[in-house]
């Protein structure tokens, strides 16, 4: 009976959306620009003005204040300082001295050292021939600030996030606890936590370290639970029945054979926090983040390039380091324990011994100390970037600009003008009863909240425009995953191929897509679309790409002596049976596009984005940035939210239809 | 004194689900259980006594409630109720210290699929319980190298588990839980991730290492001719209930009920009954003068000896006469 009142209702609703969409057209004809709630770029509601000196009575009491004064003040001065520290060791003067302690060459020598022990000599040499191209390319201080920001944060990060994860892999309660904190940290948008920060913590390396903390320890604690938990419950068991202890149990049990996996914990926390860290720019961290950003708004496309690439390099080497000390960890049981102990001993000795050597050098002479300026490569990568980016733009216009015109103005111009044109009413109620079609009750519930706290923030305009840039990239991330996830998915040769591709377009910071985007298109909205995509499409590829690979061969097996044809095997077996990842594969799509909002912001998009940008450089624009930074959330959670839910009920759907 | 049981086992119960105390004592069939209480009886009011040096077999099918029996004997598993005497003193009433004790000291466990720790080497896997009740790095060492001389694994010592073979791996398995010197050696289904061959080379190891070592085993399987050759006595489980206990040939010789007589009916009876389940009174004119077997000789080894006899053999036990054996008897016996 179910059964057929659910498949029967299908097309039912089916046609109910269309009408809706009909009305909302038909709506937009005969109402458009009526009850739109602009709001002009440096107007203010009285809400913003609200926020702005609530801000300044923060500012004025932050000193006298207790809570400030017992806790933020010191949380701000114990990380200020540990990021100075590490600062002052590699990157910045310090005690007196006009070079800080480790010069460059003492820094190649302790990093090639630490990789050599933890990893191979492989990876060392890649580290030394990275951290030489630092210095070539002119960002040795810049680069060794960067680094110095993501060590300190990575070091917080996994004193904390390690033996939370330890915990939430043995309690059972702990881990129901901390799953929907860590799920909140990692769908909300990066961007948007960075202004209220500064708002407890001032701006500096405080905030940036916790802005990167936010970021790279839900990985930590996620991948260190699941390891733990994941030890085989049989040798569990067999330890237990010979009377260990529960302590004895995590130490010599579940620790050891956790090890590796925490390992790749400690490598996406690294690459979190390197991403992160580039970001924190914007709220005045030093480093190569700090490089990119200036030469984003002065659209010098050669100087970002070129600190993109020490960026690139950087997040090449740390992956790889740390990869390959996972690795280590899984081979080195292999070796006999007796020679190796001995060879290990003088390995590691060594290694460190010229470092030592190195290190001191670099303490005592400044031709070891200060990077040679002769050497310089940076100003001929500047220069090429420069060239290329001008002759990509002149010779391939004819191309960019036909995919910019069909996108813009056959898919964002259609929707902006739908969105942000239509009487606010209109589109409310559309949003609401799409969700209660998709998504049912409660996800139309949330969506009237939602919608009901935009128009609250004074930002209904600026959110559509936003969300119908959001929407037109998801759907180009969308096509973009299935298209490429099919062929990941089909073919091996396709994913050997574009497997790395994707790992490398995931482990870089977001800033560094800009770069070569801007090149190609400019400053506009589409630029901010396109590099949304770029970002957000390996996560949507992947996830389809999995669900196309988890199809059983049987199936297809089946379908195909049943005489399928290639397209009729794709659209009719394995699409179908690989609709949960699809339907992931969108709300991850989405919400990765969301935390580009900002970033589009600094390169020619406007709404929210370009609010939540000016907030950070304009005084009296701090509020309505910080309203904007909360209108991105509540979009997020939206979106968040009906997009699972409607995944819920396909997936029901789909079961009930397949009994 | 002698015959005092190592483990006493009364009247034992382990029911999972909500409330598990109210189904204990129930009559109802699992099925009913389950619809009634959403209870599932695991173990029900099982009571049996381990002599010592004895190997004590308990089989069962897949669900029979076997493996979570024998959990419950070192509480890996917390039973719902019932004694569980271990030389006499309750090992439910053992406070958590005292429980670590026992598993340290007097009991050890062979797992199905071995628990050994894939991160340490042969010698530390066998170290290990050792290692945990604090002894020495030299002393645990030598304890480990003579073990593993006795279960054949010499010079495997710095070879990681997977780098073995399954049969390998679980005398790895087997010296650990020798190591400890134990007084009761438990064993959860251990040969039955092994393949035909190996399973049975270690069930030989495993009668080898009880003449050798003379521990008190009980022995899980669901394996009928394991348990056959193993068992001194058998107990056999059925839905968590004991459906009979007894030796080996008591089980295929007189079958508690279809059950069990469905379970024994492809053994060749020839191998498992004795003299004693065939023999029957001498009569008045038969003479008395043939060759003399003991009755608790297997059918199997005493048929040359019985069709050669040109008279029935007599069946004898310290001197008195039990009964007689001839061709006829073995012959029935083997045609049935």
């Amino acid at each position: 009976m179910t059964t057929l009142s659910l498949t029967a209702r299908v097309p039912a609703r089916r046609y109910l959306l269309g009408a809706i969409l009909a009305a909302w057209v038909l709506g937009h004809a005969l109402l458009a620009g009526r009850d739109t709630l602009a709001l002009g770029g440096a107007e203010l509601t009285p809400l913003h003005e609200g926020a702005n000196q609530a801000w300044d009575t923060v500012d004025d009491n932050r000193n006298s204040n207790p809570f400030f004064l017992y806790f933020f003040n010191y949380v701000r001065l114990i990380l200020d300082e540990s990021v100075r520290f590490v600062q002052a060791l590699i990157s910045q003067p310090s005690f007196g001295r006009p070079v800080p302690v480790l010069g460059w060459l003492g820094v190649v020598a302790l990093a090639a050292a630490v990789t050599y022990i933890f990893g191979n000599i492989r990876v060392a040499l890649l580290t030394v021939a990275g951290f030489v191209s630092f210095g070539l390319l002119g960002l040795w201080a810049e680069s060794m600030d960067t680094l110095a920001l993501t060590l300190t944060a990575v070091a917080y990060s996994l004193a904390v996030g390690i033996p939370l994860g330890i915990w939430a892999g043995l309690s059972g309660r702990f881990n129901r606890f901390v799953t929907p904190v860590l799920d909140f940290m990692q769908t909300m948008p990066t961007f948007v936590y960075l202004a209220p920060l500064t708002l407890f913590f001032l701006i500096g390396p405080a905030s940036a370290t916790i802005a990167t903390m936010i970021y790279a320890i839900p990985p930590a604690i996620r991948i260190t639970a699941h390891a733990i938990r994941e030890v085989s419950p049989v040798t569990l068991e067999a330890s237990a029945s010979l009377g260990a202890t529960a302590a004895q149990s995590l130490r010599q049990v579940r620790l050891p054979l956790a090890r590796r996996t925490i390992v790749v914990g400690v490598n996406q926390t690294i690459m979190a926090a390197l991403s992160m860290a580039t970001i924190a720019a914007l709220i005045d961290a030093p480093g190569l983040g700090k490089t990119v950003l200036k030469a984003l708004q002065t659209l010098d496309i050669g100087a970002a390039f070129n600190a993109g690439l020490a960026i690139v390099i950087m997040a090449v080497v740390l992956d790889r380091a740390t990869t390959a000390a996972s690795r280590r960890v899984e081979t080195r049981r292999r070796t006999g324990r007796e020679i190796s102990a001995f060879f290990r001993r003088v390995e590691v000795g060594g290694a460190l011994g010229i470092a030592a050597v190195l290190g001191y050098l670099s303490y005592t002479y400044v031709w070891a100390a200060e990077f040679p300026a002769g050497a310089d490569l940076g100003s001929y990568v500047r220069r090429a970037a420069d060239a290329a980016s001008l002759w990509v733009q002149d010779s391939l216009s004819g191309f960019t600009d036909a995919l910019k015109n069909v996108i813009t103005y056959g898919l964002l111009n259609p929707f902006e003008s739908l969105l942000a044109g239509s009487p606010w009413w209109l589109v409310f109620a559309v949003g609401v009863s799409i969700a209660a079609l998709v998504g049912g009750l409660r996800a139309a519930i949330t969506a009237a909240v939602g919608l009901a706290a935009l128009i609250g923030l004074g930002l209904w305009q600026d959110s559509m425009v936003t969300l119908a840039s959001t929407l037109v990239a998801t759907i180009l991330v969308l096509a973009l995953g299935v298209a490429t996830g099919v062929w990941i998915g089909r073919s091996d040769r396709a994913d050997a191929v574009l497997r790395p591709v994707l790992d490398a377009g995931q482990t870089m910071p977001a800033f560094v897509y800009l770069v070569p985007i801007l090149g190609l298109f400019g400053p506009t909205r589409f630029t901010a679309i396109i590099a949304a995509v770029v970002f957000a499409a390996p996560v949507a590829i992947k996830l389809v790409a999995e669900g196309i690979r988890g199809v059983p061969p049987a199936t297809v097996e089946a379908a195909r002596s049943a005489g399928s044809s290639s397209w009729q095997l794709i659209g009719k077996v394995r699409l179908p049976m690989a609709r949960a990842s699809v339907a992931l594969a969108a709300n991850q799509g989405l919400i990765y596009v969301l935390s580009m909002v900002v970033v589009g912001g600094l390169v020619g998009a406007g709404a929210l984005g370009y609010d939540v940008v000016a907030g950070f450089s304009q005084h009296q624009l701090r509020g309505k940035g910080l309203a904007a930074g909360l209108a991105i959330v509540v979009l997020g959670i939206v979106l968040d939210r009906v997009t699972r839910a409607a995944q819920v009920r396909t997936v029901r759907l789909g079961v009930i239809k397949e009994d | 004194m002698k015959d005092q049981p190592v483990l006493d086992v009364r009247g034992l119960w382990k029911v999972f689900g909500p409330k598990p105390e109210r189904a204990v004592g129930s009559t109802l069939s699992r099925q009913e259980l389950k619809e009634r209480t959403g209870c599932v009886a695991a173990v029900r009011d099982v009571s049996f006594a381990v002599r010592p040096g004895e190997v004590f077999v308990v089989m069962g099918l897949s669900g029979s409630g076997k493996s979570t029996l024998v959990r419950c004997l070192t509480r890996l598993i917390e039973p719902t109720a019932g004694e569980i005497l271990f030389d006499g003193a309750d090992i439910r009433k053992a406070d958590e210290r005292h429980l670590r004790e026992l598993r340290r000291h007097r009991l050890a466990m062979v797992f199905q699929h071995f628990g050994l720790l894939p991160h340490r080497c042969v010698l530390d896997n066998v170290a290990y319980g050792l290692e945990i009740r604090g002894s020495g790095r030299a002393e645990r060492y030598k304890r480990a190298r003579e073990v593993l001389e006795l279960v054949g694994l010499t010079g495997f010592e710095n070879s990681y588990p997977d780098q073995l073979s399954g049969g390998m791996q679980q005398r790895v398995g087997l010296a650990r839980a020798l190591a400890v010197d134990p007084d009761l050696l438990l064993f959860d289904e251990p040969f039955s991730a092994l393949d035909p061959l190996i399973r049975r080379e270690m069930q030989n190891e495993v009668i080898r290492l009880h003449r050798e070592v003379g521990k008190t085993m009980v022995f899980i399987t669901h394996d009928l001719s394991e348990a056959l050759k193993l068992g001194d006595r058998i107990l056999i489980m059925r839905d968590g209930a004991l459906v009979q206990m007894g030796t080996p040939d008591e089980v295929v010789g007189a079958p508690a009920d279809d059950y069990v007589r469905d379970f024994v009916s492809d053994v060749p009876r020839s191998h498992v009954l004795t003299l004693r389940w065939v023999m029957r009174d001498a009569l008045p004119e038969e003479p008395l003068d043939g060759p003399e077997l003991d009755p608790d000789l297997v059918i199997r080894d005493a048929v040359r000896v019985v069709l050669s006899a040109d008279r029935p053999v007599r069946v004898v036990r310290d001197g008195e006469l039990l009964g007689v054996v001839t061709s006829a008897e073995i012959l029935e016996m083997i045609a049935r």
